[in-house]
């Protein structure tokens, strides 16, 4: 049982890392157009 | 350079045509924004953007321009953001667009901020899964059997989890609740907040006192539950918002003034006071109220006060902000600012109209003023009744509190919004924008449709009637012509006979003279198109508008104003659902009667002044009718706020559009009947889940009275009947409704191409 004082905090630790994530992607825009970011994959960068 | 989107024939013609092509380059100046870092940055609205081809070709066509930095699609929005260095001039965005065959429009000014509820939302959301997600974990370890300290552990872990994210993510019913009680009112978010609180609450004392139950897990997954009904409700609302918000723009952001010394500047429409010459182009808007100095011109004036035909005014008439100059160039001095003009009134109007709806409450503020006091009162009976049996203050409390937790609105909270959330998507896929949930209650409930007839039952554009018995090249030659110039017949000609350009000689300046028509040389022959009284050498029999050459008749041609599609069926329709129809229009009698006769629309007034029609719509409210209001014009926006729920087409003046509570952006006037049946079935299973809730309440309510509600029995019954509701609600999405045909995609498309064989047209004196 002893093990849970280590695991629960990394485990909580590491979901509030992913929550941090996602709140900083949303925040720098990268929500901001979604229909364009899956057209974009389809252009070619020739140049 | 290769275009992806089949361009507009007449950019791949290379011919310049007037219409609604965008902004000039001094609006976009007057619109930009400049950055700390030397750039000047603006917003372009282009909705005909659709696909990856389109991003490349308008990066990069907007890219090469001289100075520009920067120029970024947003696709979702079908917005261009462009960054040019302020030391440059400004760049000829609009005429590239134009180039690569897109339209662009200006937003208002101010529309820039980015949308801080959607943001707080998802925020919201975020945490609040989070938080959902976690406690669950620890909450499953709780049930499935932890001993004392582990659970007690557990409880606490829960609790330091739950804090802050009910607190950051609950802040928005806290806010709404905490408004609503202040004022004495209540609303769902009352019970909503009372339930989560009390549940952190109890837990947290149970928590302290080692005790055996708590509901963390339930406050936030309802938390959780709850904002995703909001958010998705927010979306649409805001898809909606953006989607109108990109059409074009119908008033004037600045104009022309001729200084003291002569020198023309472009100024903003704040700075034009009275007395001020202005210099009005062909195809510009009139910007405030004014008198006609030199020069002559004609003027539509449908958008403004519902006239067909468009009106000549020579030095000395005075005109109307929001008019349309169409065929010559004007010297106008300025008799009214801005704030008094015509369109200044109308706002004031709108306003006064305003309270008309202000009485309107919400079908789940009305449910919940029934529900929260029967709960509230049932959890206090709970409370004294234990109290009674077995004196336990302790146990009568956390069943109190048991029930508030096992009854807080989960379900309640969420059966308005998805079904509201279901049947906008529904509209928005027939190219109908809802402004808000209210409006598709109040939709339902409508026993009357008051039209408006230019612009609304008709397309406020003219059709040449006769484009069969005119040989193909003569109409060559006449569209040849008419496409210099901004005249509706001229743009009937053009489009009649677009296919047939080619065949027509090359004509060196085409010259318009206001009032008569446009005249033109080639391979030594005189050609006129215009009123036959001028076209035609001697004294002629005929009228009406003719081409000729050497002033001998080429071809005579008639028009006539076409009915919007589809409005004989959908006027057709709505009467036999019932729905009176009544047509209030600011035209002539003779135009009204013709439209009233063709659509079968018994009650027809013509020549209604904007107070007239807000008094007609405040009579019919006052005789216990409930109207929709459907309209298009300056003059309509009034009586579309006057109205219990009111529909306006993309086409629609600025303020129109904004009063309006339905926007449709596609030509057929199906999308009446089509809304109120969406509107008729969403309220149906909208009182469908909210029995549902009640029959949920029956149920769990007693369970909860007798004690048996552990934390596992609240977070199931809570899923359940979510689901329950959301499967229900999601049923709107399924077969029933009849769709509007995609005729013509882009809001200002020309949806005259797609009317001929309709057979519905009829003759009006143009």
């Amino acid at each position: 049982m002893t093990m849970l004082l280590y695991l629960l905090p990394v485990a909580l630790f590491l979901g509030g890392l992913g929550l941090a994530a996602f709140l900083w992607s949303l925040s720098s825009g990268q929500f901001d157009d979604l229909d364009g970011a899956a057209e974009r994959i389809l252009i070619d960068d020739e140049d | 350079m290769t275009v992806c989107c089949a361009p507009d024939a007449e950019v791949a013609l290379g011919i310049p045509v007037h219409g609604a092509t965008g902004p000039s380059r001094e609006e976009i100046g007057l619109t930009s924004r400049l950055s700390p870092a030397g750039l000047r940055h603006v917003d372009l609205s282009v909705p005909g953007v659709h696909c990856s081809d389109c991003i490349r070709n308008v990066e990069r066509a907007l890219g090469a321009l001289a100075g520009v930095e920067r120029a970024r699609v947003n696709l979702s929005t079908k917005r261009v953001g462009v960054d040019w260095r302020a030391d440059a001039a400004v760049p000829a965005l609009t005429e590239t667009l134009n180039e690569l065959g897109y339209e662009a429009h200006l937003f208002e000014a101010g529309d820039e901020e980015r949308d801080d509820t959607m943001a707080e939302l998802v925020r919201g959301l975020a945490v609040a899964g989070f938080a959902a997600g976690n406690i669950m974990l620890l909450s499953v370890s709780v049930w499935s059997g932890a001993d004392a300290a582990t659970r007690d552990m557990f409880h606490w872990l829960s609790a330091l989890i739950a804090l802050p994210a009910l607190a950051f993510a609950g802040r928005i019913f806290f806010r709404s609740a905490w408004g609503a009680v202040r004022n004495g009112r209540t609303n769902m978010d009352v019970p909503i907040s009372i339930g989560i609180l009390l549940a952190f609450g109890l837990s947290l004392y149970e928590t302290a006192t080692s005790g055996p139950h708590a509901y963390f897990d339930a406050a936030a997954s309802l938390l959780f539950f709850l904002l995703i009904g909001r958010t998705l409700d927010h979306m649409m609302r805001e898809r909606a918002r953006v989607a109108v918000k990109g059409l074009a723009r119908l008033a004037a952001r600045g104009a022309t003034v001729i200084d003291e010394d002569g020198s023309r500047n472009y100024r903003p429409v704040s700075e034009i006071v009275p007395g001020v010459r202005l210099q009005l182009a062909a195809g510009e808007r009139v910007p405030v109220d004014a008198v006609v100095v030199a020069g002559r011109s004609e003027l539509d004036c449908a958008i403004v006060s519902g006239e067909s035909a468009p009106q000549a005014v020579a030095p000395g008439d005075t005109i109307r902000a929001g008019t349309l100059n169409l065929t010559g160039a004007l010297e106008i001095e300025a008799t009214a600012a801005a704030a008094d003009s015509f369109l200044a009134e109308m706002v004031r109007l709108m306003e006064a109209a305003e309270s008309g709806r202000g009485g309107y409450r919400r079908i789940a503020d009305r449910a919940s003023t029934l529900y929260a006091p029967v709960v509230h009162l049932t959890a206090f009976l709970a409370f004294v009744a234990w109290l009674f049996i077995d004196g336990d203050f302790h146990h009568a409390i956390t069943i109190a509190i048991a029930v508030l937790i096992i009854t807080c609105p989960c379900a309640l909270g969420l059966a308005v919004p998805i079904v509201q959330v279901a049947a906008a998507r529904k509209l928005f896929e027939n190219g109908i924008m809802v402004k808000d949930g209210s409006a598709l209650e109040r939709l339902a409930e409508i026993d009357r449709v008051a039209f408006d007839k230019t612009g609304t039952l008709t397309m406020g554009q003219p059709l040449l009637l006769t484009a069969d018995n005119v040989n193909p090249e003569e109409l060559g030659i006449a569209a040849a012509l008419g496409a210099r110039s901004r005249h509706p017949l001229s743009q009937a000609l053009y489009r009649a006979g677009i296919r047939w350009m080619a065949t027509a000689p090359r004509f060196d300046g085409v010259t318009e003279l206001p009032g008569f028509g446009m005249e033109s040389q080639a391979n030594g022959d005189h050609y006129r198109l215009g009123r036959a009284a001028w076209a035609l050498a001697e004294g002629s029999a005929t009228t009406g508008t003719v081409l000729s050459r050497n002033g001998k008749l080429l071809a005579a041609f008639s028009f006539e104003d076409s009915l919007r599609i589809d409005a004989f069926e959908a006027v057709h329709r709505l009467q036999a659902a019932g729905v009176g129809t009544e047509m209030v229009s600011g035209d002539r009698a003779d135009a009204v009667e013709n439209i009233a006769k063709s659509l079968d629309i018994g009650l027809a007034t013509p020549g209604m002044l904007p107070e007239d029609k807000v008094a007609r719509l405040q009579t019919l409210k006052a005789a216990g009718h409930r109207v929709l209001m459907v309209g298009d014009g300056l003059n309509d926006a009034p009586a579309l706020a006057a109205a219990h729920v009111s529909m306006a087409p993309a086409t629609a003046a600025d303020i129109g559009r904004s009063a309006a509570d339905f926007v449709f952006l596609r030509d057929s006037l199906l999308a009446v009947p089509l809304a109120r049946d969406v509107a008729i079935r969403s309220n149906r299973l909208i009182r469908q889940n909210l029995g549902l809730a009640i029959v949920y309440n029956l149920i769990a309510v007693p369970i909860a009275l007798f004690g048996y509600v552990t934390p596992l029995v609240a977070a199931l019954a809570m899923s359940l009947s979510s689901v329950i509701v959301i499967a229900n609600g999601l049923r709107l999405g399924a077969g029933g409704t009849a769709r509007i045909a995609k005729a013509s995609d882009s809001p200002t498309g020309n949806g005259a191409d797609s009317l001929t064989g309709n057979g519905t047209l009829l003759g009006a004196p143009v």
